[in-house]
């Protein structure tokens, strides 16, 4: 059932343009940010020569990409989601699953896959880049995959916040735009400082310091379980949302 | 055996107001229950309350005597549903949405195409299968709608409003679609068309402001013709009764009847009968006017708020 679900909302997200329009602006934005910094990176190379231990290509090159990737994808995340439960709402077709053996937890999950796959098919596009430095250096693959896994996770609790404000409202662009104002207000939270130093409430909420601690390679439990968290919180949010709807009626 | 649907004392309030009240039925396999009232009497809340789509206030709902609230998955197996709103997707071709929507009534991935093929084929869809359901027309978009209603067999059938908007050649072919549908199964079906709900209906339900107003049942065309009578100086009943080509007599009002005509007879012959013993005959015609009179006198009790 999971399968059939995210089945027919990945059909539906290939055969509009947007899919596609996305995948195509974010990939050139991502080169053009790749070409600068290997430009730089190359400008720079001899006076790194001089020092002691010179940071690599892999520091200096790919985890500043994949950090634009990151706010790339953010940028791009409400759009993909916004349409998740919206669009079924509006059209009516949230009838058909509702009356079809399926539970609320199958509908939310089938349709977080099909974002979810969305997205690993766009990190595995993201990552053809860093990896096409393998033909003429030596990369730090093990940082490479650390960065590949935080954009991933991620990507995979935007999807699941943009699917939870999906499941608030029948009107997609305001689910883009709560998405918008969520995920920016989890990105920026840890800037909130107090005497210097972030509060660590705030600190531990932002998915940027999460995300970063993973980009610089430091693969810890407790930032992939964040993500983790904050993606099965949001999913358990939209299969509470759907039950509530169902007995309250159609107001939506 | 059990009834296909058996709803008890079924509730539901959206706020202060009432839109379902207190409404009990069992429909049995083979029966087609026609489901009429004027707009918001709560027809379609009812629909949505059996296919699942909205949680009833209180009350009792079983489907093939499994019950919805405690099992909804098994129940909903049995069930299509039609809403008032086909649900289709506009972005999908024919045969991709009816293969998602058999795959989501629990058709196993190798017997989708089969199914796909025979609803196809029973809807009247051949010729559309590659098209973007967006672009069909109305009819073909209605009809998509029955398809994905009916795509897993199931036992229970519930159509809002079926014909809606669809000229009057689909109308007649999904009027003879839902009657074969209803030979083995139970269906349930709204509609604002009263000929149609005697064209197709074996019983119908009127609902008023959330309550169930009327029950009765049609008699079906093999029994003979259902007739109203009109007399401006009736007989006794008795002496009506005795009349040869009635079956079966129903006073409606003292010179108003509900005539069933035995078979074999022949319309002219009972009209020749009555005008020979001189009760000034008024009226004679299909009993299609009865429903509506029933329909108008429940519906018109009460000035529309």
């Amino acid at each position: 059932m999971i399968a059939a679900i995210a089945g027919r909302e990945l059909r539906t997200l290939f055969f509009s343009p947007l899919a596609w329009s996305l995948a195509a602006v974010t990939q050139f934005l991502l080169a053009w940010i790749f070409l600068t910094q290997l430009d730089s990176y190359a400008q720079l190379q001899p006076q790194l020569a001089t020092l002691e231990s010179p940071p690599g290509v892999t520091e200096l090159v790919i985890s500043p990409l994949l950090d634009s990737a990151a706010l790339l994808t953010l940028l791009v995340m409400p759009l993909l989601s916004m349409r998740l439960l919206s669009e079924e709402y509006r059209s009516g077709t949230i009838d058909l699953l509702l009356s079809s053996p399926v539970s609320m937890t199958q509908i939310a999950l089938g349709k977080f896959t099909a974002l979810a796959t969305l997205q690993i098919a766009l990190v595995a596009l993201f990552s053809l880049m860093p990896l096409s430095l393998l033909v003429g250096t030596d990369i730090d693959l093990g940082r490479v995959a650390a960065g590949l896994l935080s954009l991933a996770l991620l990507l995979a609790a935007c999807a699941a916040v943009g699917l939870y404000l999906s499941s608030l409202t029948s009107q997609p662009t305001v689910a883009a735009v709560g998405t918008y104002g969520v995920l920016l207000f989890l990105w920026i939270i840890s800037a909130a400082t107090s005497g210097g130093e972030a509060s660590p409430l705030f600190h531990w909420l932002s998915l940027s310091s999460h995300f970063h601690r993973l980009l610089s390679g430091l693969v810890s439990t407790s930032d992939i379980a964040y993500f983790l968290l904050l993606t099965g919180f949001c999913l358990a949010l939209t299969i509470r949302r759907l039950d509530s709807r169902r007995s309250q009626g159609a107001a939506a | 055996m059990s009834a296909l649907i058996s709803i008890k004392n079924l509730y539901r309030h959206y706020g202060d107001y009432c839109a379902v009240n207190d409404v009990s039925f069992e429909l049995q396999a083979g029966e087609v229950l026609g489901f009429l009232g004027p707009n918001g009497a709560g027809k379609s809340t009812t629909m949505r309350i059996i296919s699942g789509g909205l949680a009833p206030g209180s009350g009792r709902i079983t489907l093939n005597g499994i019950d919805l609230m405690e099992q909804p998955k098994q129940a909903k197996a049995q069930l299509g549903y039609l809403p008032e709103n086909p649900p289709l997707h506009r972005d999908l071709t024919v045969d991709e949405y009816l293969v998602y929507a058999g795959r989501l009534r629990g058709i196993g991935k190798d017997k989708v195409s089969n199914a796909v093929s025979r609803v196809k084929e029973q809807c009247g869809l051949n010729e559309v299968g590659g098209r973007l359901i967006g672009q069909l027309s109305k009819g073909f978009q209605q009809r998509v709608g029955i398809a994905q209603a009916i795509i897993h067999n199931p036992r229970v059938v519930i159509l809002d409003e079926p014909t809606n908007g669809l000229d009057p050649n689909q109308i007649r072919e999904i009027r003879k679609l839902i009657q074969n549908l209803g030979r083995k199964r139970g269906i349930i079906l709204s509609t604002h068309i009263l000929s149609e709900v005697q064209a197709i209906c074996s019983r119908v339900l009127i609902m008023h402001k959330g309550s169930l107003a009327h029950k009765q049942a049609m008699t079906r065309p093999d029994n003979g013709e259902l007739l109203v009578l009109e007399l401006d100086n009736p007989p006794s009943t008795e002496a009506l009764e005795q009349l040869p080509g009635i079956a079966r007599l129903e006073t409606l009002n003292p010179n108003r009847y509900q005539v069933q005509l035995s078979e074999g007879c022949e319309i002219s012959s009972l009209a020749e009968q009555i005008v020979n013993r001189g009760w000034q005959l008024r009226e004679l015609s299909p009993a299609g006017h009865d429903l509506e009179q029933v329909f108008t006198r429940i519906t018109s009790l009460e000035p529309e708020q």
